[in-house]
């Protein structure tokens, strides 16, 4: 199956009815597939709203609504959605936002990219908070880690991010997909708009005009943050037992990494690869553990070097840290990456 | 001694915190003893804007979920979608509905949502002080059009309801007053139709409101109350803009 | 063992589906897999081309660097990928459309007339899987079992007809000597 289709089949499983979307290549098969599915399903709602800005607010009436909803779009709508996922976060409403990322800034190109990465970890939107922004590199991983996302998203009543890209979403490999979430780990919904039904009015609101009471609600955030960055941070390890160089790249520059990897191993380099899977939470601290072990870090990434600043902040000063980046939608040959990697290793006379 | 007046189960026992003379307070109430009337409470869910109504959900005492400024109607889209067996309204000012949020507006309106919108028209942006709004009149004086509205540097008010009334998806919009005791009572009943018309599943519903802001238009109250009387309603005239249930009876 | 293919053409030859079809017969006969797709509007009467890997492990990269087999359907395809094929790797050439050939001593090349050959079924539409069933011929990469299902369930929903015509361009691309 298609990556975008997997998302897309994979959200219908994890038990989401209701998508609201506007279409931005190249994302489209997900709208496209859900448009289908969708309408076959009794309880099954498609809006392809006016604008991603209508869309995300959509998802935020739905989740009030206490539904499990989804939107998608690409690296320029995804800018447009910050606001509501602002407002996702300021509310504690859950929901799953797609992103598959493509060249930027402004249109760029529609081709393969990770330059999203600092609007992704970094909230992107107005104001002091953080989304779970899970990573996944395989078709395989599009399926369980978007299924994974709703259970996150109610259980933490938080808006998680998918964060792939162009590649991920058109390329095609077999897919198995894991048993249905279990909605029973997600805890009940006792906080949603239904109507006052014997029970006084309730509000949904993120209006706080009293500073100490809006600094409250940011500490009662923050703790919620601490809580998943404790329980929630996932990444990926390939060959680091006797590596004395270690390769820290994600999602679909992980993939080539992990080709580049197997080719220098070929040529005696050890060489290992560290994928977070979860770019936030972080997996700074195993990361940092490494750090007093191996001397020499290489991070790829298909932008200018963001996730290379929390590597940095991980190791905090410990080993050298070489970085190579190819932004606006170039994706590199394995064997491209590999030379880097080995000239890199040779210089250092590992 | 017989009651002949107490406070709408749907209204908190909450003073208002709106400017004296505003139009909001009487809104609200308005809204409260419509709910009450109609039954509504327990099935009613609304949005309240960015404006100065933010704080509805402070005095009526219904399940309400805020929403970022303009997109009131794609939030309550996402709702009524969930819950479409529940009453779905918002509550928006001229800023929000009609500049912010005109894209949403009119696409709600065009997809026939099934939702209620209350349009507040006060002719100015209330909550930030006073600046003008895309409702502001020609010659108007706001804190950003000092000299009055220009219509070559700040183009003309906007008709969003005749706007909205234009799409196919729109059952009934009307405009209405709270300026007046009869504006009032009018105000009451076209609320209660638009609701009527969501309940009959009938598409998108708009009661357009004008209603005073005595600080900002630098008046007294009852001059604001004569100011919509001589002024505003020359421009938005009152009455019924489109009412699907009208022509379905003439058919 | 791990092979890398670049199918390659202009928009509308097929190139797409051609992959496909290698990538899901790969899949029926419980090979990994990953096919990569050129994609948007460059598709659409630009050059078009997808990159399949197949292997008996898992698939690290789906990106190819050097990939062993290269097919162009066209003469700008000879020329872009004319050098990234590996060392001794081999190149399908489209020789209907193209009339140069590579000037690389170290791979090794395989012709034929596809479109030549679909002309004479009656539609040249089917020209890419005539190069797909000479390609499958020479590789001998995924059996024919896999193909038929793979067709099948491609082109389902096209209906029968359509089916049967692809397999016939199958067959005769396979049968090319």
């Amino acid at each position: 199956m298609r990556g975008n289709h997997i998302v897309a089949e994979a959200a219908i499983r994890a038990g989401c009815r209701f998508y609201f979307g506007y279409p931005i290549t190249p994302q489209n098969e997900i709208p496209e597939y859900m448009a289908e599915a969708l309408s076959k399903l009794k309880d099954g709602v498609f809006v392809q709203a006016e604008s991603e800005l209508a869309a995300i607010n959509m998802v935020i009436g739905g989740s009030m609504a206490g539904a499990r909803v989804m939107t998608s779009s690409s690296s320029p709508g995804i800018s447009l959605k910050q606001e509501g996922i602002s407002y996702l976060s300021a509310l504690e409403l859950p929901a799953v936002i797609v992103n598959m990322c493509r060249g930027g800034p402004g249109l760029g190109n529609i081709a393969p990219a990770q330059s999203d990465y600092f609007q992704a970890t970094r909230g992107g939107g107005h104001g002091d908070y953080r989304t779970i922004v899970l990573a996944p590199s395989s078709c395989q991983e599009l399926a369980k880690l978007t299924m994974e996302a709703f259970d996150l998203a109610d259980i933490y009543r938080t808006p998680v991010i998918i964060f792939a890209d162009g590649m991920l979403g058109q390329m095609m490999e077999p897919v198995e997909f894991p048993e249905n979430t279990n909605p029973k780990s997600s805890p009940p919904k006792d906080w949603t708009l239904t109507g006052a039904k014997g029970r006084p009015g309730r509000a949904i609101r993120s209006l706080i005009l009293d500073p100490v009471l809006e600094e409250e609600h940011n500490w009662k955030l923050m703790r919620k943050y601490e809580r998943i960055q404790k329980k929630e941070v996932r990444y990926e390890t390939f060959l680091l037992e006797d590596a004395k160089m270690v390769v820290v790249a994600f999602g679909t520059a992980a993939r080539i990494a992990r080709g580049a990897v197997k080719r220098v191993r070929e040529q005696g380099l050890k060489v290992g690869l560290f994928r977070p899977v979860t770019l936030w939470p972080f997996p700074g601290t195993v990361l940092g553990e490494l750090g007093k072990k191996v001397k020499l870090f290489f991070v790829f990434e298909m932008n200018m070097g963001q996730m290379v600043e929390d590597v940095r902040i991980a190791l905090g000063g410990d080993g050298d840290i070489h970085f190579y980046g190819r932004p606006g939608g170039i994706v590199p040959t394995p064997l491209e990456v590999s030379r880097i990697i080995s000239s890199q290793y040779l210089q250092k006379r590992l | 001694m017989k009651k002949v007046f107490s406070r709408p189960r749907s209204l908190k026992k909450v003073p208002f915190h709106y400017c004296p003379g505003c139009g909001h307070s009487i809104v609200h109430r308005l809204l409260a003893e419509v709910i009450d009337e109609m039954g509504l409470r327990e099935i009613v869910i609304g949005v309240p804007p960015a404006g100065c109504a933010v704080l509805a959900y402070f005095y009526l005492d219904i399940d309400m979920g805020e929403s970022p400024h303009g997109r009131g109607t794609a939030l309550a889209t996402g709702l009524k979608r969930v819950l479409p067996d529940r009453l779905v309204f918002t509550y928006q000012g001229d800023g929000d509905i009609a500049a912010i949020g005109t894209a949403e507006s009119i696409h709600t309106a065009n997809r026939g949502e099934n939702i209620t919108a209350l349009f507040i028209n006060n002719a100015c942006y209330g909550m930030t002080g006073g600046q003008m709004a895309p409702t502001t009149l020609l010659g108007q004086h706001t804190t950003t059009s000092p000299g009055g509205r220009e219509r070559l540097r700040d183009g003309y008010p906007i008709r969003l309801s005749e706007m909205l009334a234009l799409t196919d998806g729109s059952a009934y919009i009307e405009r209405t007053a709270v300026n007046s005791p009869g504006n009032i009572r009018k105000t009451k009943k076209a609320i209660a139709k638009a609701f009527k018309v969501q309940l009959d599943k009938l598409g998108f519903s708009l009661v357009e409101i004008l209603s005073p802001c005595p600080i900002n238009w630098r008046m007294s109250s009852y001059e604001a109350c004569q100011w919509i009387e001589k002024e505003i309603v020359k421009y938005y005239p009152l009455g019924v803009i489109k009412d699907v249930t009208k022509r379905v009876k003439e058919c | 063992m791990l092979i890398k293919t670049i199918f390659s053409g202009f928009g509308g030859q097929g190139v797409l589906s051609m992959g496909y079809i290698f990538a899901y017969a790969a899949m029926v006969d419980g090979k990994n897999t990953t096919y990569l797709p050129s994609y948007g509007a460059e598709v659409r009467g630009g050059t078009a081309n997808c990159t399949v890997a197949i292997s008996d492990e898992e698939i690290a990269s789906p990106v190819a660097s050097s990939p062993e087999f290269v097919v162009v359907m066209n003469n700008p395809s000879l020329f872009r990928f004319q050098n990234v094929v590996h060392s001794g790797g081999i190149m399908f050439l489209n020789s209907s459309m193209i009339e140069a050939r590579p000037i690389r001593g170290d791979i090794e090349l395989f012709e034929i007339p596809a479109n030549d050959i679909a002309k004479g079924l009656g539609n040249e539409k089917v020209v890419n899987m005539v190069m797909l069933g000479f390609f499958i011929k020479k590789t001998g990469l995924v059996s024919r079992d896999g193909v038929e299902k793979a067709l099948g369930d491609a082109f389902s929903l096209k209906g029968k007809a359509i089916v049967t015509l692809n397999k016939k361009a199958f067959m005769e691309g396979h049968t090319f000597d």
